[in-house]
């Protein structure tokens, strides 16, 4: 879910379901709700505006659940830290797993983030 | 005569030193008055609408573009008289101001705030804590309301859309925004030209080189730098490249919220080639802080030059089977063709730029008017349809690929050799303040810059306003009559920016 992301991670969240990258290939694909989801891939520095929204999509994400920060914003609010209407981090509002830097990451560096997250856990 | 005489009236307008390149005169509230006529006229259109502490600015452009100007008011009590009471596409952009420096529109009709969601902490925006937001009214018999957002099921950005609806029917859409706002321009207040210029490369990810173009040309309008002319070149080339990424992700997009897949999967390995042609001739897949204020920060080398001749070779050979692809599938026109239409006299009213306002007749694009390097040195289309449907939409798309291209072609033939950048010379100015606007069109149209720089270089003031502020309202009105089912396909083919609105 996009928490305040400027959109740049999305479109690279987004390369990752084209032919190239083709993420179902790993058992891994984006699904329409948080009831649905086991992993939550999180994007933004965490507006004020979309704090409680992070809050009540982790809450509705049933456990077990991971949640991924993804992008330089999602570890400490980037180049929008220190803003009055940044929470600065995804981590300060939800637990987070694993952490993939970029801005915006790329699609491989995204695929190992998720793969090594796939590792760690099975 | 001059092209804003009317609205200036006599002298009591005050031309200010040191803007550039268009004038900002000081005026009064008859002034201010007669400039919301003039835009409910026709006769000029709103560009851009800020504030700042106790003063409201106004960017206006003839109906063609061919003059602007920005218009100044102070507002020494705290208000101002409202435009949006004459001329309704000001109405969220004077919420904003209210929101962000608590400067009222006197006799405005609507006073709910707008990016402010009551949240932040005390004493930085107006909306009251806690309150809940008060949608418009909706009666009528047999009528349900569908909330949507502000988190999406989809990848895309947060904002929330009030449906009500008569059986699958839309009969209004209500619009949220404000969710992703980040402050950025009160972190841009007193940020050095380096960290505002990558600031501005992230108002809105996807079309961060077109910011980064605004925010260096108003930067180097404020301060008269020269750009060596590579740089412009480079910064074109660039541009066309991310215009044409975008572009390319939306048609698939748009035709796979028509359950049409096919088309995304080959549009969207056309554009993995465009990123990776970004990545490998300018070193990052979206051209991020490659347009630097001076000029560039990247070169572009013989073998990158071949490398972009060779994706344009790849897709001049792809586009044309999935044109007649997406134009032969009976199913797919059935749900593009005569969708969401968008009246030709709303998208003039609203001043609505980009693929959005070309599909429905508004035939401008600030690359031909008002114009900039190179593009005053290149020959280039600017398709428009009268249609205003998403089809439309999706054929302004699939022209401007193939214009860009041709653009790229020119720009890779007649690229000059010279310097990447210059210095920037700021503060040298003794008087007032250097203060400078850009408008640049990005793949969604044209996008705003307005600067004010302090005496020791760094940010007084920046306001960067995105298309989409113009776009957004429209996309309420589109899906009028339209069912629910629909709406993907509406919503899509504006592909609007949260990011950018909200700032």
């Amino acid at each position: 879910m996009d928490a305040g992301s400027c959109n740049g991670c999305e479109l690279e969240i987004h390369a990752l379901n084209n032919i190239v990258y083709d993420l179902e290939r790993f058992g891994l694909r984006f699904v329409a709700s948080p009831r649905h989801a086991d992993v939550l891939l999180v994007t933004g520095p965490v507006t004020v505006n979309m704090r409680e929204a992070l809050q009540r999509t982790y809450d509705a994400t049933p456990a077990p659940k991971w949640v991924v920060a993804v992008g330089d914003c999602a570890l400490d609010g980037g180049v929008f830290a220190g803003s009055y209407a940044v929470v600065g981090g995804v981590a300060k509002v939800v637990p987070v797993d694993l952490h993939i830097p970029g801005c915006p990451p790329t699609p491989q560096q995204l695929l190992s983030g998720l793969l090594a997250l796939l590792q760690t856990t099975s | 005569m001059h092209a804003f005489a009317t609205i200036l009236g006599d002298d009591k307008a005050v031309l200010q030193p040191d803007h550039r390149p268009w004038p900002r005169y000081q005026v009064d509230e008859a002034a201010w008055i007669r400039a919301a006529h003039a835009m409910r006229n026709g006769v000029c259109t709103l560009v851009g609408y800020w504030g700042e502490a106790k003063q409201v600015h106004l960017a206006l452009a003839t109906a063609s573009y061919d003059a602007l100007c920005v218009l100044s008011l102070a507002c020494p009590e705290g208000h101002f008289p409202s435009i949006a009471l004459v001329h309704l596409p000001a109405a969220r952009l004077e919420r904003t101001i209210a929101d962000l420096f608590h400067l009222r529109a006197r006799g405005a009709a609507d006073l709910r705030p707008w990016l402010d969601h009551g949240r932040w902490a005390a004493g930085v925006g107006a909306a009251p804590a806690g309150s809940a937001y008060a949608f418009l009214p909706v009666e009528g018999e047999s009528l349900h309301q569908i909330p949507v957002g502000p988190v999406h099921a989809g990848i895309i950005e947060p904002g929330h859309f009030r449906f009500t609806a008569c059986g699958e029917t839309v009969v209004r859409l209500e619009e949220r925004l404000g969710y992703v706002h980040k402050g950025i321009e009160r972190l841009m207040a007193g940020a050095s030209l380096a960290k505002a210029a990558r600031l501005a490369g992230r108002i809105s990810g996807d079309s961060t080189v077109a910011y980064a173009i605004a925010f260096a040309g108003a930067i180097e309008a404020a301060t008269a730098t020269r750009v060596p002319p590579r740089a412009q070149w480079l910064r074109g080339l660039m541009a066309e490249l991310e215009r044409i990424a975008n572009h390319l992700g939306d048609i698939g997009a748009i035709c796979n919220d028509a359950a049409f897949s096919v088309m995304l999967a080959h549009c969207g390995l056309l554009r993995e080639q465009v990123l990776r042609a970004a990545e490998a001739c300018f070193g990052h897949r979206l051209m991020m802080d490659r347009v630097v204020p001076g000029g560039v920060a990247t070169d572009l080398t013989d073998a990158g030059a071949v490398h972009i001749e060779a994706l344009i070779g790849e897709i001049r050979r792809c586009l044309p089977p999935l044109i007649s692809l997406y134009d032969n599938a009976a199913s797919l026109q059935d749900r593009t063709v005569g969708t969401g239409f968008l009246r030709p006299e709303l998208a003039t009213r609203f001043g609505c730029g980009g693929v959005v306002g070309r599909a429905s007749g508004r035939a401008i694009d600030v690359r031909r008017r008002p114009s900039y390097p190179p593009y005053d040195q290149l020959a280039f289309d600017v398709p428009v349809l009268m249609q205003g449907d998403v089809n439309a939409r999706v054929w302004i798309r699939i022209r401007e690929v193939e214009c860009s291209l041709a653009l790229m072609t020119q720009m890779l033939r007649r690229l000059p050799a010279g310097p990447l950048a210059t210095t920037i010379a700021a503060g040298d100015n003794a008087g007032s303040p250097q203060e400078g606007m850009a408008l640049v069109e990005g793949f969604r149209g044209d996008i705003l810059v307005w600067v004010r720089l302090n005496p020791d270089g760094s940010i007084d003031r920046c306001h960067p306003r995105d298309p989409s502020w113009f776009q957004w309202p429209l996309l309420e009105t589109v899906i009028d009559g339209n069912i629910v089912a629909d709406f993907p396909l509406c919503n899509k083919s504006f592909n609007c920016s949260y990011s950018g609105h909200d700032l």
